[in-house]
């Protein structure tokens, strides 16, 4: 469903440029539950966002469900992060003035029309029936990841990235959401790429991806 | 149809969470269209009072003064000639048609004394069609008679300004005033008419003209006719007047042996030259008024566009989140400009109804008249929200143009 053939990102940096994807070939199928690790500024981030069609490469090609979309316009770009790509953020980045519905329903915005009996709906998946019209403020780290969860779900996005979703949570409410999101992938087959320094969360995915210096130095099936 | 209703949600939430920095800028477009509301209310009350103060002179009405002289290389001012004479004037009466009344006068400056005191003043003398052309009413009395202007009778009508300086407050009608070297009784005081450009009749004192001849030496052409000041006449209907004034022009130049082709030797003024020249000039001064009021609308735009900045800024992170949720240039760009119109557009509407009651209120205290008129109130609230589409687009452009990556990282 994902198929990255030997992509190469560079940024300038000055009069330099900084090489941080150093020809990135990888193939991640329909359903499949893969962690990404590695060392900081080992490109893990950079390699996710040209996934998520935030970035272009450099050169390479990009299939996603079977397209080319490497080179795509700007405006295609934002079509297929409305309709294929479901973000969760290290930082939640839930809009603070929203409740949890609004912010669950702006998941739809862009992506078709609110519908707001779904948005409902995904946030019972998450487990946060009795949040709906809590702002992000009034929700714990953990309650307010579930709620970035259900904003990604709500349109059934054909891939999950997870950049960290862990990382600003204490190891319980880590913990939570990583059973949310491994119990979603059990029940919908859901696609996740998920990016952890934490070797027993990555540990409960089917498949860990190594990443050094941006290149892939190692792939292991648990 | 679904989605303009989300982006108008969008909007209303960007500009409800900061709502007292929503207000201050909407305060500055406030403040800009209601004074471009009030200043042109103003100044199209004016003109519209002036105009009516013209009217009421009596419409319809064609001054006739003579031209300028020349002597000894010097070029004096119009109204200088002594061309224009009574008998010009019964000629225009007798042989020009569509005329309703024609009023010859004449004025010298005269040494007036009333229980001792001493002024010098205008009088004018003048034929009984004056009350008519001029549309004369009197509070008090009658007017000068045909019996009495036949007989050079010595009686005169004075304005209520006059009456009121010379006999401060007694009752004028019966009482005399010597003016010159003759006596002469009033018979009635005008009813007010208020200023007027033309020198309203408030200030004057009238006699007959026949009376005057017998005081002041009364100049002669050098064919023996009555030298007068000037001649009003009154056209029957307005839309006589071009005919009328070119008749006269003929047959004054006729009788005052011009040759054909030149200069004539005297000016005919209609009344509603007049009024066009002072409308034309109250429309300027309007749209001065307006143009400087435009000046703190433009301040008002300068200030939305200084916090649309300011909020572009403040959400780049917002902007980040819903590019990665799909958000496309577009989407981003819409959301701002729409912002920024919105503000302003409220603001052009409530600086409307504040306009509005502001100039109710300057209309009700007296003195200055105001008139509201949907042009204004269409142009003031249009040009409000093109003012938060001109100035809302840099920033709206500035936000669309955000990297996600960047703006998601952005704290």
């Amino acid at each position: 469903m994902i198929q990255l053939e030997n992509i190469v990102k560079t940024y300038p940096m000055g009069k330099r440029e900084l090489t941080v994807l150093r020809g990135i070939t990888l193939n991640i199928e329909q359903g499949e539950l893969v962690a990404v690790m590695g060392p900081s500024g080992s490109g893990k981030t950079t390699l996710l966002n040209l996934i998520g069609c935030l970035d272009k490469p450099t050169s390479g090609k990009y299939y996603l469900d079977g397209k080319e979309v490497s080179q795509l316009s700007g405006n295609e770009l934002a079509a297929i992060r409305g309709r294929k790509v479901g973000f969760i953020f290290q930082t939640f980045n839930l809009l603070s003035r929203l409740t949890a519905l609004a912010n669950v329903e702006l998941g739809m915005t862009y992506a078709g029309g609110v519908n707001r009996q779904r948005a409902i709906e995904a946030l019972a998946k998450v487990g946060l029936s009795d949040r709906v019209n809590h702002r992000p403020v009034e929700l714990s780290g953990g309650e307010q990841q579930r709620v970035a969860i259900a904003r990604a779900l709500v349109k059934n996005p054909s891939i999950f990235l997870a950049d960290e979703p862990t990382g600003q949570l204490d190891s319980r409410s880590g913990q939570e959401i990583i059973s949310i999101l491994t119990s979603l992938h059990a029940e919908q087959g859901i696609t996740l790429l998920l990016v952890t320094h934490d070797t027993n969360i990555a540990h409960q995915c089917q498949r860990i991806i190594q990443l050094k210096d941006g290149e892939v130095v190692g792939e292991e099936r648990v | 149809m679904k989605k303009w209703f989300g982006t108008l949600a969008t909007v209303w939430l960007g500009l409800t969470t900061h709502k007292l920095r929503s207000f201050l800028t909407m305060l500055g477009i406030i403040i800009g269209v209601a004074a471009v509301i009030i200043l042109m209310s103003i100044g199209r009350g004016t003109q519209a009072t002036i105009v009516s103060r013209i009217q009421s002179l009596g419409s319809n009405l064609l001054f006739i003064s003579p031209g300028g002289t020349t002597q000894g290389g010097v070029r004096f001012g119009p109204g200088t000639a002594t061309t224009l004479t009574l008998e010009d004037a019964q000629a225009i009466a007798g042989e020009v048609p569509n005329i309703a009344s024609v009023a010859p006068s004449n004025s010298s400056s005269l040494q007036i004394v009333v229980a001792g005191q001493n002024t010098r003043s205008q009088v004018s003398g003048i034929t009984p069609e004056y009350q008519q052309a001029y549309n004369l009413q009197l509070s008090e009395g009658d007017f000068i008679s045909d019996y009495q202007y036949q007989r050079a009778m010595k009686v005169a009508v004075l304005g209520p300004n006059v009456a009121n300086t010379l006999f401060s407050g007694d009752d004028p009608v019966g009482q005399t005033i010597r003016m010159g070297n003759i006596v002469v009784q009033v018979i009635g005081v005008l009813q007010s008419k208020g200023q007027s450009f033309m020198g309203g009749t408030d200030d004057s004192i009238l006699v007959p003209l026949t009376t005057l001849q017998q005081t002041v030496a009364q100049s002669l052409t050098s064919s023996g006719e009555h030298v007068v000041r000037s001649i009003v006449v009154q056209v029957d209907d307005q839309q006589h007047a071009a005919g009328v004034t070119s008749e006269i022009t003929a047959l004054l130049h006729e009788r005052h042996r011009l040759a054909a082709g030149a200069d004539n030797d005297f000016t005919i003024t209609s009344l509603q030259d007049i009024i066009n020249t002072i409308s034309q000039a109250m429309s300027s001064m309007t749209l001065l008024l307006g143009a400087i009021a435009a000046i703190a609308l433009l301040v008002g735009g300068i200030g939305v566009m200084n916090i649309m900045l300011v909020s572009v800024l403040e959400r780049t992170r917002e902007i980040g989140i819903r590019k990665a949720l799909g958000a496309r240039n577009r989407d981003i760009w819409t959301q701002f400009l729409i912002e920024a119109a919105f503000l302003t557009l409220a603001g052009g509407i409530i600086g409307v109804a504040v306009g509005w009651v502001v100039s109710y209120f300057i209309s009700s205290m007296g003195q200055m008249t105001t008139m509201v008129s949907s042009d204004i109130v269409i142009l003031a609230v249009s040009v409000s929200v093109g003012i938060g589409l001109f100035f809302g687009f840099y920033p709206a452009w500035n936000a669309s143009r955000l990297n996600p990556i960047e703006a998601l990282r952005s704290e």
